[in-house]
């Protein structure tokens, strides 16, 4: 009661109706979730849990965390983005993105080796058969990172945290997702992928009236192959080389070949590993904009794929499907670098949500 | 390269017969195990307390699936492995305690494990990393769940599964380990692939 008046723009509070008509909006409601009481309100409202709109009109959801982000912002785009958000995830573990899929088919023309031909079959078996069930390609769906840039125009987002929380709740029933989120010491899990921290939203500002919202959910096996080096600056990319071809070969099978590579080169040690996981968001298809780093990138592929490690690590000419490196300048004596390596399952998805409640899928 | 195909329970005469490189189908009884499982079976094991399920001549696959619950039956949704790699420590007195036949993963295991398949007859094999489906696709029932308490990916999924596989024998009973010979002959490689691109030892 306290909180529900608290509330900015709160004409109407749960408890100030009769009981007959909070018993009768009951009846009538589409979902167990629905908590609405005002025939009266302006917008529809629609429900996360079961993906129809209720012809009851929502006033609020009796949570602390909803009734805070009523201030400022219409319900109406908070429930987009959320929407949109469940939706983004899923097609993150569902879809494996077009570049990925083609490398993936190029990989098993080439090879020679039986086995490691074996391996990329079941690779591409299962990427269909995840497609035509809408079932999650791999059994570890990650825990859940988000990139969020912010267009100038589009006003507050300040929603968007206990927003993006909710969409990772109601997608972990829904998809369904893997509960992997654990707290780091008691290793007690959450049950919802949520946690303190978790989901991760990294921000960036940018253009336009809209926010756009990129998912990436990261599997552990390729995630404990990272690693930092602070390298010794005289020696330029010949110890950039050097790390990570010893990576690749110390990772072996772990990190579920073929991987994708993120290196992040220079800024500081948390930027290189930051730029490096931010390094996968980048189709494989598209080298980096500068003659010399995008040559970089094609020589540490060629270097990774003469390991022969191969697919799943039991042999062949695959062991990576691509390099992305992404850089920052950094102290004159010092060369950081980072590794963030990728499997072959990259799952990554991206919408664009404007201000007018307009939803765009970009990939 | 041979292909067998095996039925739990798995004698020790079969499970010595695989070699590494060649291609395993299983069907019968699988139990999921991760670290933590393997942690509380051997706790169990040493103080004589009961585990709920036999792992005797089975298959022990290193997997966190997502299940969801279809009214009161559970139904596994995806089902790839695990790094096996994180079970090393474990893996050779689990398989002196418990028996398992078969032990599926991925990204091979250590000397330890080697050493005690060799010793009590069993095999390690791989399963395509991230190919959840294609695994669910093989698992006919889910018979039951045991120590839910250690979270969805950590419990004991007791699982009914029909020619599970093609499996990559990748430790066999003569104790030879695919992995460790692919990532010696990469290791080898390190000074002519640096010298391709340029690199100074």
């Amino acid at each position: 009661m306290t909180v529900l008046e608290a509330v900015e723009g709160a004409k109407i509070s749960f408890f100030s109706l009769r009981k007959r008509e909070r018993r009768k909006c009951w009846r009538r409601e589409a979902c167990g979730e629905c908590t609405c009481v005002n025939p009266n309100a302006p917008r529809l409202h629609f429900h996360s849990s079961c993906h129809t709109f209720c012809r009851q009109k929502l006033v609020y959801r009796l949570l602390p965390e909803d009734l805070r982000s009523h201030r400022g912002f219409t319900l109406g785009i908070e429930e987009t983005i959320e929407k949109t958000a469940v939706e983004t995830l899923k097609r993150a573990v569902v879809y494996l993105p077009k570049d990925v899929k083609e490398a993936l088919n190029n990989a098993y023309e080439k090879e020679t080796s039986e086995t490691a031909k074996t391996q990329l079959k079941a690779i591409l078996d299962n990427i269909n058969l995840g497609e035509g069930k809408e079932t999650p390609i791999c059994q570890d769906t990650g825990v859940i990172l988000f990139y969020v840039t912010v267009g100038k125009d589009f006003g507050d987002v300040s929603f968007v945290p206990a927003t993006l929380n909710r969409a990772v709740k109601t997608a972990t029933t829904e998809v369904p997702l893997r509960p992997n989120a654990v707290h780091p010491l008691t290793r007690k899990n959450s049950g919802d992928n949520t946690g303190t921290n978790m989901p991760y939203v990294n921000w960036d500002m940018g253009e336009g009236d809209y926010v756009e919202l990129t998912a990436m959910p990261k599997g552990a096996g390729s995630e404990n192959m990272s690693s930092l080096a602070m390298l010794t600056p005289g020696e330029g990319a010949m110890a950039v080389k050097r790390f990570v071809i010893d990576q690749v070969i110390k990772a072996g099978a772990q990190p579920c070949p073929p991987t994708i590579i993120g290196v992040g080169i220079g800024g500081s040690a948390d930027i290189a590993l930051k730029l490096a996981k931010k390094a996968l968001l980048r189709p494989i298809d598209k080298p980096h904009p500068e003659l010399e780093v995008a040559n970089l990138e094609k020589e540490l592929l060629k270097g990774a794929n003469m390991t022969g490690i191969g697919p799943m690590g039991l042999g062949g000419s695959t062991t990576s499907l691509g390099v992305n490196i992404e850089y920052a300048h950094c102290h004159t004596a010092s060369l950081p670098v980072g590794i963030n390596m990728q499997c072959w399952a990259a799952r990554r998805a991206t919408s664009r949500i404007h201000k007018n409640g307009k939803v765009e899928v970009i990939t | 390269m041979a292909t067998f195909k095996f039925r739990t329970p798995i004698g020790e005469t079969d499970a010595r017969k695989p070699r590494i490189g060649d291609s395993v189908y299983v069907s019968g009884l699988m139990i999921t195990a991760r670290d933590q499982a393997h942690r509380r079976a051997l706790e169990y094991a040493r103080a004589g307390k009961p585990i709920p399920v036999s792992f005797d001549g089975n298959i022990v696959f290193h997997c966190g699936p997502i299940a969801a619950k279809a009214g009161d039956k559970w139904k596994i949704v995806a089902a790839g492995p695990t790094t096996s790699t994180r079970m090393e420590s474990y893996e050779a007195e689990f398989i002196e305690r418990l028996k398992p036949r078969i032990i599926v993963g991925k990204a091979g295991m250590g000397a330890k494990t080697a050493e005690a398949v060799k010793k009590f007859g069993a095999i390690y094999c791989d399963f395509t990393g991230g190919a959840a489906v294609l695994a669910s696709q093989r698992i006919k029932e889910v018979k039951g769940v045991e120590w839910y308490d250690l979270g969805m990916p950590e419990a004991l999924w007791i699982l009914e599964v029909e020619e599970f596989g093609p499996l990559a024998v990748t430790i066999d009973s003569q104790g030879k380990n695919l992995h460790d010979i692919i990532q010696g002959l990469a290791q080898e490689k390190r000074a002519e692939i640096l010298k391709t691109l340029g690199v100074s030892q």
